[in-house]
């Protein structure tokens, strides 16, 4: 007999798991996260947990504004998000879509700015999306460019393209501020609104979601049943394959990557043109790093992602509604949203894996 | 299996319903009464913020009104949005407290006619023509210029004592961005130290940035080995105070005191509180009267104050000479821009036209220079002083 001590506990992975457990798994999971944040609340705060819960549904849902504000905000994270998923789904990190967001706003910017007496309308809007999408195909293309060429490291090369874009937004705001040394562009055009995104109806909004629904659904085609979708998803399993089967991994690389560029620059088209109006480093608000959780946690399925960006979306409006309620600091939700967003993800393991306790003696008798 | 899903079913029901029920609850509380609004660009960690948050508390008690707070509202559409949910919370009057909150405010005051808009630190609203939105701000270049003055009576303090000669007494000082605020609070905290140390200069450094600790800590820092004397800010974090903590050099503060980071160091700080213009601001939309244009708050209306002076630190004699400079200001015979005290390019101003009605091309509009003093405040709210003055150094003008 092997008289080899069993550890205390081991990990197997899980064969297939049926779709119904794996649910039951994350709605475990999200209940122990609800448990969880229901203790620290209670013992970090002394305020009654539900009320808490309840005003994050308050904050996303509370008036009719509200939840058309959660649509806007869930537009713009689903654009980028749909933006990095085909690279990923390539296994090309692309953590640049800060950048590529940034960049394609500026482009926006500059149009409405410089053209705004030298254009008709409709189109400098045309030369807007234009400048738009190019911004952000070739902020995304450089890195692309190297990766394939030079097989340089796109993780590190796209996140230090950030860096560079955040740098260029800073410069051309000092050069357009307005007033002198105020560091603020402000709202750009207000009184003649030229170069703003036509407004549908009566909502703000609707263009940005109309136009992100749009970007989902194609991407889901593109990527499940077109020949580039399936190119992505052979170059992502094994680049070796890829070259074996006769596809030319470097096009598919930069062309991906184009692609990716191109549709964060078309976010940050709908923030600039859509609905701010003006042009600040701190425009893309991080959404370019939310979005690779955004698009992991949905398995690269850009279905998914809607529901999965909802989520995000829902704790971050129901963020600000606590700190507004109960007087409590920001940082309070991000540590809500934090235990959360770590059960959600741990979730995950359990699903893939499974945790083998070691028999007791008893038992083995 | 089922067992699980069932509990699970069942917890989150209790959870749904609670949450239900606690969110009508919340609503009860705030249904009676009138509301006010309050958007902050960050929260209580920026002395600029604190500063607003405790007066909107402190008016909100004094008048029984509720207030409702949002922070962390950065500079773009989020400032619109947040003022639209507050009118749909009920309030009646909505003030916001970071400079480029503005143009969101004025998009708001647009929309919802009926609802008071106030913006703080703006210069719009005297061109903008909307009744319903306003801007303020105080005159705070003499709370500067009084700050100023503990700064002159320490130099001189350190003069006498041999630490320095008269010649090599240098301050610095921390600026955000070159912006007439900026420019108008360093000036007069340079003229305030040189009323009382006429050998002073100055040499100002600027960070592009409202909140960065880092390089705020960094520019003091290269003030201090640049072998300024002495040094004071305007960028909201502890960087420049608890540099000057570091290297034992005194330091003069604004937004409030920073006594509690810097002990050995703080000797005084100017700030405006806000609380009389809110409640002003307040009761007018109770009764329904007029809130100016433009309004600026003065040492009369208690809107520009001085934290109590670091004993410590300060030189003798500080309390005293504060308190007879600020009597000076407030009769008028004492005017912190007098042409006077100051030259530009070496020979003293009689005219200038400073942009009060703001334009992208920074075109002069206003005749400010009268009565043999530089009019600030007087025109809009906000502060247009942008002279750039000799003894004055400015290091680097990027931003």
């Amino acid at each position: 007999m092997d008289k080899r001590k069993e550890p205390l506990i081991h990990i197997t992975k899980r064969g297939a798991v049926a779709p119904g457990r794996a649910w039951a798994i994350r709605v475990g999971a999200i209940i122990a996260a609800l448990l969880v944040c229901a203790v620290v609340t209670t013992l970090t705060t002394g305020i009654n947990p539900f009320a808490v819960f309840g005003a994050i549904f308050e904050g996303a849902f509370g008036t009719n504004r509200k939840i058309w504000m959660l649509l806007q905000n869930m537009a713009i994270l689903l654009c980028v998000s749909l933006a990095v998923t085909p690279a990923f789904k390539m296994r090309c990190w692309n953590l640049g879509a800060e950048g590529q967001v940034l960049i394609g706003g500026l482009a926006t910017a500059s149009c409405m700015i410089l053209l705004r007496d030298a254009l008709p309308g409709w189109l400098l809007i045309a030369v807007m999306v234009i400048s738009a999408i190019l911004a952000g195909a070739v902020w995304a293309g450089i890195p692309a460019l190297f990766k394939a060429k030079f097989n340089t490291n796109e993780t590190l090369f796209t996140l230090m393209m950030n860096y560079v874009a955040t740098q260029l937004v800073a410069y051309f705001v000092i050069l357009w501020e307005v007033p002198k040394g105020a560091g603020k562009i402000g709202i750009i055009n207000q009184n003649t609104q030229i170069g703003w995104l036509p407004q549908i109806g009566s909502s703000k909004y609707l263009l940005n979601i109309l136009v992100v629904a749009v970007i989902t659904g194609l991407m889901f085609v593109y990527l499940r049943y077109s020949k580039h979708g399936y190119e992505i998803s052979v170059v992502g399993e094994s680049e070796r394959t890829a070259r074996y089967i006769g596809i030319k991994v470097e096009k598919v690389i930069i062309r991906t990557m184009l692609l990716s560029g191109a549709i964060c620059g078309v976010a940050g088209l709908l923030l600039v043109g859509g609905t701010d109006h003006t042009i600040t480093t701190s425009i893309a608000g991080g959404r370019g790093f939310t979005a690779v959780m955004v698009s992991w946690l949905a398995k690269f399925n850009p279905l998914m992602m809607i529901l999965t960006s909802f989520l995000l979306v829902l704790l971050e409006r129901g963020a600000g509604e606590i700190s507004t309620n109960f007087g409590l600091n920001r940082s309070f939700s991000d540590i809500l949203t934090g235990i959360i967003l770590f059960f959600i993800i741990g979730s995950e393991f359990f699903i893939q894996y499974k945790v083998n306790f070691r028999k007791t003696a008893k038992e083995e008798k | 299996m089922k067992k699980i899903l069932a509990l699970a079913l069942v917890l989150v029901m209790v959870f749904a319903l609670c949450a239900c029920g606690s969110a009508s609850q919340g609503k009860k509380d705030d249904e009676s009464g009138f509301k006010v609004g309050f958007i902050f660009l960050h929260d209580e960690n920026s002395t600029y913020d604190a500063n607003f948050i405790n007066a909107a508390n402190a008016a909100c008690a004094n008048l029984g009104v509720t207030g409702i707070l949002k922070t962390n509202v950065p500079e773009g559409q989020e400032c619109y949005e947040a003022a639209a949910e507050l009118v749909d919370a009920g309030c009646s009057v909505i003030f916001a407290d970071s400079f480029g909150h503005e143009d969101y405010m004025i998009q708001a005051a647009k929309e919802f006619p009926n609802v008071q808009f106030c913006h703080a630190t703006g210069t719009k609203a005297h061109t903008e023509g909307l009744a319903n939105y306003h801007n303020a701000f105080a005159s705070i270049y003499e709370g500067r210029f009084l700050a100023g003055v503990a700064a002159g009576m320490k130099l001189n303090e350190m003069i006498a004592n041999g630490e320095f000669t008269a010649e090599e007494a240098k301050m610095g000082y921390v600026g955000a961005f070159t912006y007439a605020e900026v420019i108008s609070g360093y000036t007069s905290f340079y003229l305030g130290a040189k009323y009382i140390c006429p050998s002073v200069t100055m040499e100002v450094t600027f960070t592009g940035s409202w909140y960065d600790e880092t390089a705020e800590k960094e520019g003091a820092t290269k003030l201090i080995n640049d072998g300024c004397k002495l040094v004071s800010q305007h960028a909201d974090s502890m960087g420049a105070p608890t540099a000057c903590e570091n290297a034992g050099v005194p330091n003069v503060s604004y937004n409030g005191s920073t006594e509690k980071v810097a002990p050995n160091t703080f000797i005084v700080s100017s700030r405006i509180d806000w609380t009389p213009y809110f409640e002003f601001a307040i009761k007018a939309t109770q009764n329904g009267e007029a809130i100016p244009a433009d309004w600026t708050g003065t040492i009369e209306t208690g809107s520009v104050v001085l934290t109590d002076v670091n004993t410590n630190v300060a030189a003798e004699g500080t309390v005293e000479k504060i308190a007879e400079v600020k009597e000076a200001l407030q009769a008028g015979t004492l005017h912190v821009f007098d042409t006077s005290f100051f030259t530009v390019d070496g020979a003293a101003k009689d005219s200038y036209l400073a942009d009060v009605d703001t334009d992208a091309a920074y075109t002069g509009d206003t005749e400010v220079i009268s009565g043999g003093y530089f009019h600030e405040s007087e025109y809009r709210s906000a502060p247009y002083f942008d002279l750039q003055i000799d003894g004055i150094d400015l290091l680097d003008v990027a931003f």
